[in-house]
């Protein structure tokens, strides 16, 4: 077997004391960021990103501590979900359905570790999915031409959007403003500048990073100024933790739900435009459906808290697939995680396998290393990161602000690139008043050039006719999974949006 | 309402776009689609879904009232300060500074302010600098 031979080579890569340390080091940064309401995984992974690089770390040792943070941000959220009904970040927040009675009921240790468990198992097919499935899909990939990646990349910005999204012409509006400021710069076919109004530090283009931490991080600051929400939500309101192990016999009740939970939510996770929320609202959704036969979901039922955990970490580890194989992010952390590889010079997508396989397994033996580490620092350390809960974002808040500047001062230099961010900054915070989705914007300046490049490739490959760009089936298949993954959200979009958000557990933190 | 002003917004941008990019000169060896192309069609598709932006508004968004806008403009007004000055008064105060006013804003006591500024700029300069070797602004200190 080649896969198991493969696997064998990322273990021998991931079990280095420093790739071990940096794994150990992200689940631990990953699992506080996740914890913390306010800072979601895509911010997280973001504004450890700079330091990923003023480590001088390579690409697998960079990616090992930053998929570990994604990871174990996944597994945080639902802390603050069960402890203090308010969702650490957007996948956990229907994990304060069942997770939050259940802490007032007495048992939130019981959630706690229950949860961590699920996680675990979510997050364990999962990468076992990705395993499985990435390779066939670089399969596919192998067919794909300059038409072909073009027509994927419409699709990815169609479908970005999601199930959920209730209005379609701000997601279009976020995707062609990422387009539109990826140009900025001299053009790469050509060598003439664009959009870059004589300013010298355009002429690179903008560094995706810096939009990234920008909108993303100080958004988020600008976000608690404004609520003037300096104050811990967790203050005066902590629960007694209590026993940190499930009864075997909530254990045995779960499993079946465990176990349907992580499969709904990787599909979730690989198909475009899901992503982890999605992924615990099926889950949940669903398993309310199979077997709530006493009507306990919602008033504290094991099954109702072991489902969207399951879940929102298998979705996780399924949003890798495409990242991977195809070099298209599904969902805002995984955009952020191709940040990283293309500021590392590697592109990600089907080639990745055969140039870089180091890289590949490398990052999937420390997936499994991960969530090991994770299981271990979640159960019986659950009690320290609650302590961290009582950080006041008054204290949180300058250190974001503060870290993601030094961040960009440390790559560029620059001061100009300070500035950008500050724009960046005062941009997403007004896009969020608008309700216009950020994780668009960045997929859009991360994938722009390339975009571009493959539909001048192609056009220039059948001497200027635009028609080539649906002449194979494969396009046109794509062309109408993206235009049907554009329509449907018009149709059902509110619904979905609107049962998500029953509870109005609004929370200012980012899609996953 | 905040929704059409938004989409005329959009509307603007999507038409100052197109005259960028039509103003860009092109180079004499071009391939066959040419550097002003996939600009436009980007303009496009921001003109179009501006267009139903303000067609279609979403509810009012929830804005603060104005003196909470002042406080971030006064915050954005810090951090462009941040960005100037750090090369001239060098990280650890520049630092201080800023993180300082920040925790001020968002509710700090005074001494919770002292220490959440110093902390910050100790700490990231500890971590950052003397650990993992970042190079930071250096003032006419040297820090």
């Amino acid at each position: 077997m080649d896969i198991f031979a493969s696997l064998g080579d990322g273990f021998a890569i991931a079990l280095t004391w420093q790739n071990l340390g940096l794994a150990l080091l992200g689940c631990f940064l990953g699992t506080i960021m996740g914890a913390l309401p306010g800072l979601g995984p895509s911010n997280g992974v973001a504004i450890l990103i700079p330091l990923a690089f003023t480590m001088g770390l390579g690409a697998t040792p960079s990616l090992i501590l930053l998929t570990s943070v994604y990871y174990g941000a996944m597994y945080g959220g639902r802390i603050s979900s069960i402890l203090l009904n308010i969702p650490g970040d957007e996948p956990a927040m229907m994990t304060c359905l069942d997770g939050h009675p259940m802490a007032r009921k007495g048992l939130a240790g019981e959630a706690l570790s229950l949860s961590g468990i699920a996680s675990f198992v979510g997050a364990f097919f999962a990468t076992w999915g990705l395993i499985l499935l990435a390779p066939q899909l670089v399969k596919i990939a192998l067919l794909f031409g300059p038409a072909e990646y073009f027509a994927l990349f419409a699709l990815a910005f169609m479908t970005l959007g999601g199930v959920s999204s209730t209005n379609q012409a701000k997601s279009a509006f976020a995707a062609a403003l990422g387009l539109g400021l990826a140009m900025i710069g001299v053009d790469t076919q050509t060598g003439v500048p664009r959009f870059t109004f004589g300013e010298v530090h355009l002429y690179d283009g903008l560094d995706f990073l810096v939009a990234i931490v920008g909108l993303f991080a100080l958004s988020e600051v600008f976000i608690f100024l404004e609520e003037r929400h300096g104050s811990a939500d967790a203050e005066g309101r902590q629960l007694k933790v209590g026993r940190l192990t499930p009864p075997m016999s909530m254990l045995k009740q779960t499993t079946p739900t465990m176990l349907r939970s992580s499969a709904l939510g990787f599909l979730a996770g690989v198909l475009p435009g899901a992503g982890a929320s999605l992924g615990s609202f099926i889950s949940y959704s669903m398993e309310k459906r199979l077997v709530d036969r006493e009507g306990t979901f919602g008033k504290g039922d094991p099954r109702g808290v072991a489902a969207p955990e399951a879940g929102n970490n298998a979705a996780a580890g399924g949003a890798l697939v495409p990242m991977l194989a195809l070099g298209v992010p599904g969902s805002g952390t995984t955009a952020v995680l191709l940040a990283v590889l293309l500021s590392l010079n590697i592109t990600p997508g089907p080639l990745l396998f055969t140039q870089n396989p180091d890289v590949v397994w490398g990052l999937i033996a420390a997936l499994f290393i991960a969530n090991f580490m994770l299981l271990a620092l979640n159960i019986p350390m659950v009690g320290l990161f609650t302590k961290v809960l009582m950080v006041p974002p008054r204290v949180l808040m300058p250190i974001v602000a503060m870290v993601s500047f030094v961040g960009i001062y440390g790559i560029s230099g620059s001061s100009f690139d300070l500035m950008v961010m500050i724009g960046f900054g005062i941009l997403g915070w007004v896009l969020r008043k608008f309700d216009v989705p950020l994780v668009p914007i960045i997929l859009g300046t991360l994938l722009g050039n390339s975009m571009e490049n493959n539909l001048r490739r192609a056009i220039t490959i059948d001497n200027g006719d635009w028609f080539t760009l649906i002449d194979s089936p494969l396009s046109i298949v794509l062309w109408a999974i993206a235009i049907i993954g554009f329509i449907l959200p018009l149709i059902v979009g509110r619904k979905v949006k609107a049962r998500m958000h029953e509870r109005g557990d609004e929370e200012g933190s980012l899609t996953d | 309402m905040s929704d059409r002003i938004f989409g005329v917004f959009g509307l603007l941008l999507a038409i100052g776009y197109t005259f960028a990019a039509l103003a860009i000169e092109e180079s004499f060896l071009s391939d066959a689609v040419g550097p002003k192309a996939f600009p436009i069609i980007i303009a496009v598709i921001l003109g179009l879904s501006s267009l139903a932006i303000v067609l279609r508004p979403d509810p009012e968004p929830h804005w603060p009232p104005l003196a909470r806008l002042a406080e971030i403009a006064a915050a954005i007004v810090v951090m462009i300060l941040y960005a100037q000055l750090l090369p001239v008064v060098g990280f650890v105060i520049a630092t201080a500074v800023a993180s300082g006013y920040l925790a001020w804003r968002l509710g700090s006591s005074l001494i919770g302010t002292v220490l959440t500024g110093v902390g910050t700029s100790i700490g990231i300069y500890v971590i950052f600098h003397l650990i993992f070797g970042l190079a930071l602004a250096r003032g006419p200190f040297g820090f």
